[in-house]
């Protein structure tokens, strides 16, 4: 039960984390991926802050030996690149580039009641189920799962 | 290059948060904020201690209805693509962020954070592959 608290209200920070930092934009999105041409370095920034908090947090908190509210962390151990990784990166960042949209945002945005953001997450969650019929399992037989 | 519409406080502001909230999911549930990885999980047939994954879904959402009750301006929010982008756009997050087990948040935010090299990689494919698409759509589409 409190660890669904801890969900929802971690779900709430990063929605306004989202919103304030103008990620649920798309025409922003693009603005930044336009390196080219008419750059808007913002989302560099918004990118840059989180990864900082990140960086700092993510080693105060692993020096605990369990969480709060958990038995152990659930933190990914694989180092190594694959074509998997590599693939669905490019993939996604074609998906992204096209729309403006990646997956929080557009979850966010939804919140902002315009028909657009609608048809793109049907369109994602569509994108996933496809995936996970066609190639949800992998070679070694473990199930995909994504961090 | 021309740099335009830089809004560098809002987006730091922004970008605390972010990092704020994935440190928490950390600290408390010890658990990566990977949100291609939650919503692939919520909508599976995996349904085993999904309640605070649909609860993190929906908080999304609560976010973003809090910042536009709190005086964020919506108006401002503009989808220049139009519907077979987006249809084509979402076909290609959903399938890639799986395929590539994360996204902007889990590879970007955690990964690089976390230093870890699988993030870092994925991170910088992700955003040349769109920045290319972008660069070709105004370029050679005209859009």
């Amino acid at each position: 039960m409190q660890q669904n608290i801890a969900g929802l209200i971690a779900g709430i920070v990063f929605g306004i984390g989202l919103s304030i930092s103008g990620m649920v934009n798309p025409a922003k999105v693009m603005g930044f991926l336009d390196f080219f041409g008419q750059w808007d370095p913002s989302l560099a920034l918004v990118m840059g802050g989180a990864v900082g908090v990140y960086f700092i947090g993510y080693r105060l908190v692993m020096k605990r030996a369990s969480p709060v509210l958990a038995d152990t962390f659930q933190v990914p151990t694989r180092n190594d690149l694959d074509s998997r990784l590599i693939g669905g990166a490019v993939l996604f960042g074609m998906g992204w580039g096209l729309s403006g949209y990646c997956p929080g945002p557009a979850i966010t945005g939804l919140a902002f009641g315009m028909e657009q953001t609608f048809v793109f997450f049907v369109a994602m969650a569509v994108g996933v189920v496809v995936f996970k019929m066609t190639m949800g399992v992998k070679p070694s037989g473990q199930v995909g799962t994504a961090a | 290059m021309d740099i335009v519409n830089f809004t560098p406080l809002s987006a730091l502001i922004g970008g605390l948060l972010i990092g704020a909230a994935a440190v928490t999911l950390l600290w408390l549930n010890g658990r990566i904020a990977g949100i291609s990885g939650i919503f692939g999980r919520v909508i599976s047939t995996d349904q085993s201690d999904n309640a605070w994954r649909l609860l993190f879904l929906v908080g999304l959402v609560l976010g973003g209805f809090a910042w536009s009750l709190g005086g964020g301006d919506t108006s401002a929010i503009t989808i220049t693509a139009g519907t077979p982008e987006l249809i084509i756009g979402g076909l290609l997050v959903g399938f890639g962020t799986q395929l590539g087990s994360g996204c902007t948040s889990g590879h970007g935010v955690c990964g690089i954070g976390r230093m870890s090299p699988r993030g870092l990689a994925s991170t910088i494919c992700y955003i040349m592959a769109g920045a290319i698409v972008v660069f070709a759509m105004r370029t050679m589409v005209g859009a």
